[in-house]
């Protein structure tokens, strides 16, 4: 049995309270009004001297058709500025729950799949899961603020903007508010009730015995990963595909899934180490390990495989109304966008490539921190850019709205796991489990 | 001096395996295990050294990687950059993301033959290369230790009897 710590229960709250300052100073400081991005962008300006001699003249120089043009750049700059706070929230956010979501589709995969080596961390994947239920009720609240126009992170959303745009208003059958909003009800409500059925026959199971209650996890996991695959490949659409309205992609909803999907691995490996270093897990040995750490390898990989499959497709056939979601992203997003390809792919392929670097402690944190850090910015990349534009910073925001939710993801997450015994009892394959030796 | 071996025989792979361990604590030495099939851990048992075969297979990548970007470069790049349907041959890496699928294959196509040759050339096969299988019910259903005899061959045969062998046979070997 696992007792929350004092000491991590109060890094978490203070994880989430510093977290909560920096959002609020990010939304305080939001300009507010035309007149205070025209001062940001002088004081920028003025930083950089080589425009202010280009810049020539003051604004009483310019003609009328230039002034209104710069009073439509101004609220352009604001609209972006404005955004950005709440794409900081929004990115913590999904991603946080996205990996508790990736925890529960590997949980699922493993019991679908009768895996003998994974139901001694049974119990861990099921505490990480335990996050899905509030993170999505916190998205969902992000996403209603959204469709009140709180924000502008789905320009689509904006009746004015569908107004002027014939390609989003050709879009608004599947892109309006109340469609919207259904769809990630059902979803965020499917995964969690298929969470909230494998957890309560799991403690069940610990009970008392019987084949029939394995039985039916076995088809929930089943039906789940079918209703899995079909919701996060519309749920990618949805929450982040539509951001850029004008753009597409086919892959776009694997590509999203192994993202989420590699980072919940490695989070389940990290907790793995962590539990197993406070002497808990007792059947967990660097076999266990090493299988997840092959994972995080594998689809680290995997993750590659469909970022480059979807890059090198579009920028081959350079087409401009899909080619401009990269061009943008290359220009405006350089370190971000190239640096996660080191994180995500080089790195992790040259650490994890050597079986005894699998078993080793120290290298799979290292590793997993490098995943963990690149995933946060491949989600980044996809949504600020198209909501953000050029006036992004990871500053307070960013790193104020992560470690919010990281304390709240921690907190939540070691709550639930000090419910239940960190073994189960009865499962069917857990003494293959114990005995596991790769 | 004899070149003596004693041929044990067993038709279970855990008996096998036990007797590797027993023999390898009485201080015989094991000349060669032949099985039907792969048993696990005999390597183990018999403190085989670990191979090395996946790192000759990364080096072998590195180098088919390296004749990739090599001869793309001078190829496309260098010799005659040819305007192919606007693509950049400015630089090598302005048109980077059309050669990545030929240096991804050339990598695997390398990393795989080159270590599958050393495979083949450290195990010593090739065709019509003389089998060196000393019983032929071995590639069948029958495993067989082959332990060289020092010392007293009445007590050698005691012992590996012990072991569990359905036969023990001494081989006078031949140079």
């Amino acid at each position: 049995m696992y007792t929350f710590s004092n000491r991590l229960k109060t890094f978490a709250i203070v994880l989430m309270v510093l977290g909560l300052v920096g959002i609020v100073y990010g939304f305080i400081n939001a300009p507010k009004t035309v007149s205070d991005v025209e001062q940001i962008l002088t004081e920028q300006h003025h930083g950089d001297s080589h425009h202010v001699g280009e810049a020539g003249g003051s604004h009483a120089e310019l003609s009328a058709d230039e002034q209104a043009e710069h009073q439509h750049h101004l609220e352009h700059v604001l609209q972006q500025m404005q955004n950005k706070p709440w794409a900081a929230v929004y990115v913590a956010c999904i991603f946080f729950m996205l990996i508790s979501l990736g925890v529960l589709a590997f949980y699922a995969i493993n019991y679908a799949s009768q895996a003998g080596w994974s139901p001694v961390l049974a119990r861990v994947m099921e505490g990480l899961s335990a996050y899905l239920l509030p993170g999505s009720i916190i998205f969902l609240i992000l996403l209603v603020l959204s469709s009140m126009n709180m924000n502008h992170l789905f320009i689509w959303m904006d009746a004015d903007v569908v107004a002027d745009d014939k390609i989003i208003s050709a879009k608004t059958g599947y892109l309006n508010v109340p469609f919207f909003l259904i769809r990630t009800v059902i979803y965020l409500a499917g995964w969690n009730l298929y969470r909230y059925y494998a957890v309560k026959n799991s403690r069940a199971m610990d009970a008392n015995f019987d084949i029939a209650i394995h039985k039916r996890v076995f088809k929930a996991s089943a039906a789940f990963l079918v209703f899995f695959i079909v919701t996060e490949s519309m749920m990618s659409w949805d929450w982040i595909m539509s951001i850029d309205t004008h753009w597409y992609s086919t892959l776009f909803g694997w590509y999203v899934f192994a993202s989420f999907f590699v980072t919940a691995v490695t989070v389940i490996a990290f907790t793995t180490l962590y539990l197993k270093s406070k002497g808990l897990l007792e059947y967990v040995n660097t076999s266990h390990i090493h299988d997840l750490a092959k994972y995080m390898f594998g689809l680290s990989i995997f993750w590659t495989y469909l970022w480059f499959s979807q890059f090198m497709l579009m920028w081959y056939s350079n087409i401009p109304e899909e080619v401009t979601y990269f061009v943008f992203r290359i220009q405006e997003y350089k370190l971000p966008f190239f640096g996660m390809l080191l994180l995500n792919f080089a790195l992790p392929l040259l650490l994890l490539m050597n079986t005894e670097f699998k078993r080793i402690t120290w290298v799979i944190v290292m590793a997993g921190t490098l995943i963990v850090v690149g995933h946060y910015l491949d989600f980044y990349n996809m949504i600020v850019p198209g909501t953000v534009g050029g006036s992004w910073f990871i500053g307070v925001p960013e790193i104020g709205s992560l470690m919010f939710f990281a304390g709240l993801f921690i907190f939540v997450v070691f709550t639930a796991m000090a419910k239940a015994p960190l073994l189960h009892k009865n499962h069917p394959l857990i003494e293959e489990s114990k005995q596991f030796h790769y | 001096m004899s070149n003596k071996v004693i041929h044990a025989i067993y038709n279970d792979d855990d008996v096998l395996l036990h007797a590797v361990t027993e023999t390898r604590s009485a201080h015989h030495h094991i000349e060669e295990i032949y099985t039907p099939f792969p048993v696990h851990g005999l390597d183990k048992a018999m403190g085989l050294a670990p191979t090395r075969l996946a790192i000759t297979a990364f080096l072998y990548g590195l180098v088919g990687l390296a004749f990739a970007t090599t001869i793309l470069n001078y190829i496309m790049i260098e010799n005659w950059p040819q305007d192919i349907g606007g693509k950049p041959s400015f630089s090598f890496i302005q048109n980077m993301p059309a050669f990545v699928p030929i240096m991804f294959e050339l990598t695997v196509f390398f990393s795989a033959h080159l270590m599958v040759f050393t495979f083949f050339m450290r195990s010593k096969l090739w065709p019509f290369k003389k089998a060196e299988n000393p019983d032929v019910r071995t590639t069948d259903d029958h495993f067989l230790m082959e332990v060289a005899l020092h010392g007293n061959e009445e007590e050698a045969i005691e012992f590996f009897k012990n072991t569990g062998a359905v036969e023990v046979k001494v081989i006078d070997k031949e140079q």
